[in-house]
């Protein structure tokens, strides 16, 4: 192998696996958020029992590291016979770890809602799921927006993990060049650079959300 | 028959009992003043009725509902009771009109036309038809309150339960929001109010009760219990309402 220098056609790769870091990124957010909603709705429930079994979810997922996730996916599944593509391994153990922190932070928004709107969407009537679709999702989806997308730039920056086991995003893409290019310093921080045109304006996003917030009425 | 008939409720927050053994009986377009000591119960007592606190034991019966049923019998006893509480509790993501129209839509089942048109009456009613596209954070506390009431008649109530509406507010608010309920008692609405607006309670109630200490310690018609009050405690808790 002749040793290649950083140009154009290399940083034309970084550019795609950078894709496969956002593609990453949007499946742990969606499959993350579903199953984290659930769960904290289920944490939030009237039965003991279910809000148990939804907190130890929660204990056991933010309790090991994303990586024995992914290991435990990867790994575990293939000797189990089942062999996964790395981007559908990657997607599951992103989501799982996804799912943990976003229903720790719904139920937190949820709960942020006062008592006071349950008791008196109950006093109308209301059913609890009515209370739920009409009175209090409504106000923590308000209020959840700031952390969420500030967990969303925890999920971009985490998605570099997956390259551990092959999965060729931004992180693996950049030591790939640099095996072939031998120049650390550009690679990596043009891998950086990246990471950061895509973080910083979320953070940014997270902030002025939760000025607005702040500022802003209740609506 | 009696509107709200309470029999021997017993309610305790753990170790602590709250309401002893009470009993009391409202005809129907009566107004029932509640009124004590802060921790005497009142609020307990009126949330009992609705169902918002269980009952340790006795029997409660309201607009023709007995309390104790399972959640579909519940909810059935509370589109009959409205409930309006200190702290208005608007829904602040909603207008005015959203407020009003939610409930009967999605509890009662009514077409969204016909519930814009109660809507309007009720908030006719309460004078702030002006009001329907605003949001609550835009409203004085007089008029959210207004508001929350207008929200409760919406749902066409035979009780309804005010727990010191106008506690949060100023002297001038409070005024107009007395009137309100001035209005709903004279049109023959049956009410039962816990208040600290001695004045009111003598001109509108009907009856008032004195409790302490989670019991009914004192009860009679409002302007009597008020001119020649019985008990060494209720004379002490008039006097030191004069302000
Ligand atoms: N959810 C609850 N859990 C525990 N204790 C409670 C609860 N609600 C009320 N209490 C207690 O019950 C007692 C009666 O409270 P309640 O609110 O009925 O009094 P009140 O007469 O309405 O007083 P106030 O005039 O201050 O509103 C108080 O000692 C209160 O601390
Ligand atoms: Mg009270």
């Amino acid at each position: 192998m002749t040793l290649r220098t950083f140009g154009f056609n290399e940083f034309g790769f970084l550019l795609q696996a950078l894709q496969w870091t956002i593609v990453l990124t949007v499946i742990a957010l969606i499959g993350g958020g579903l199953l984290g909603f659930a769960v904290a709705l289920a944490r939030t429930s009237r039965t003991k029992a279910v809000r148990i079994a939804a907190g130890t979810y929660i204990q056991v997922i933010q309790g090991i590291p994303v990586l024995m996730i992914l290991f435990l996916s990867y790994y575990g599944l293939s000797l189990a016979g089942l062999e996964l593509p790395p981007l559908i391994a990657s997607g599951a153990s992103m989501t799982i770890y996804a799912s943990g922190y976003l229903a720790e932070i719904w139920r937190g928004c949820i709960q942020a809602v006062p008592k006071q709107q349950w008791e008196a969407s109950e006093s109308l009537a209301m059913t609890r799921l009515q209370q739920y679709r009409y009175v209090i999702l409504p106000q923590a989806v308000r209020i959840s927006l700031p952390p969420t997308v500030g967990f969303a730039v925890q999920v971009v920056k985490n998605t570099s993990i997956t390259s551990i086991i092959g999965f060729v995003e931004l992180a693996r893409a950049g030591q790939l060049i640099n095996n072939a290019t031998f120049q650390p310093f550009r690679v990596f921080i043009a891998v950086a650079v990246l990471y950061f045109v895509v973080c910083y304006p979320l953070s940014q996003l997270s902030r002025w959300l939760e000025r607005r917030l702040h500022a802003g009425s209740n609506r | 028959m009696p509107e709200v008939i309470v029999e021997k409720v017993h309610k305790s927050f753990g170790a602590l009992e709250v309401l002893k053994g009470v009993s009391l009986s409202v005809g129907r377009g009566e107004v029932f003043a509640l009124i004590g000591r802060s921790g005497s119960g009142k609020s307990t007592l009126l949330r009992c009725m609705n169902g918002l606190e269980k009952i340790n034991s006795g029997h409660v019966e309201i607009a023709g509902h007995t309390l104790g049923g399972d959640a579909k019998a519940l909810r059935s006893l509370r589109t009959d009771v409205g409930i309006v509480f200190q702290s208005y509790n608007l829904f602040p993501h909603l207008t005015v009109g959203e407020n009003i129209m939610l409930a009967p839509r999605i509890v009662k089942g009514i077409a969204k036309a016909e519930t814009q048109k109660i809507a309007r009456e009720v908030l006719q009613l309460v004078g702030l038809l002006e009001k329907f596209d605003s949001y609550p954070d835009q409203l004085s506390g007089g008029q959210q309150q207004r508001v929350a009431i207008a929200r409760s008649l919406a749902m066409r109530p035979k009780v309804m339960l005010f727990d010191e509406v106008t506690s949060a507010l100023d002297p001038e608010l409070t005024e107009e929001v007395l009137t309100v309920m001035e209005t709903l008692a004279r049109d023959g609405m049956t009410m039962i109010l816990v208040t600290h607006e001695m004045a009111f309670a003598r001109r509108v109630a009907t009856k008032t009760i004195f409790m302490h200490k989670g019991t009914i310690w004192e009860e009679g018609p409002s302007k009597e219990l008020f001119a020649n009050p019985q008990t060494q405690e209720l004379r002490q808790f008039v006097k030191s309402d004069v302000k």
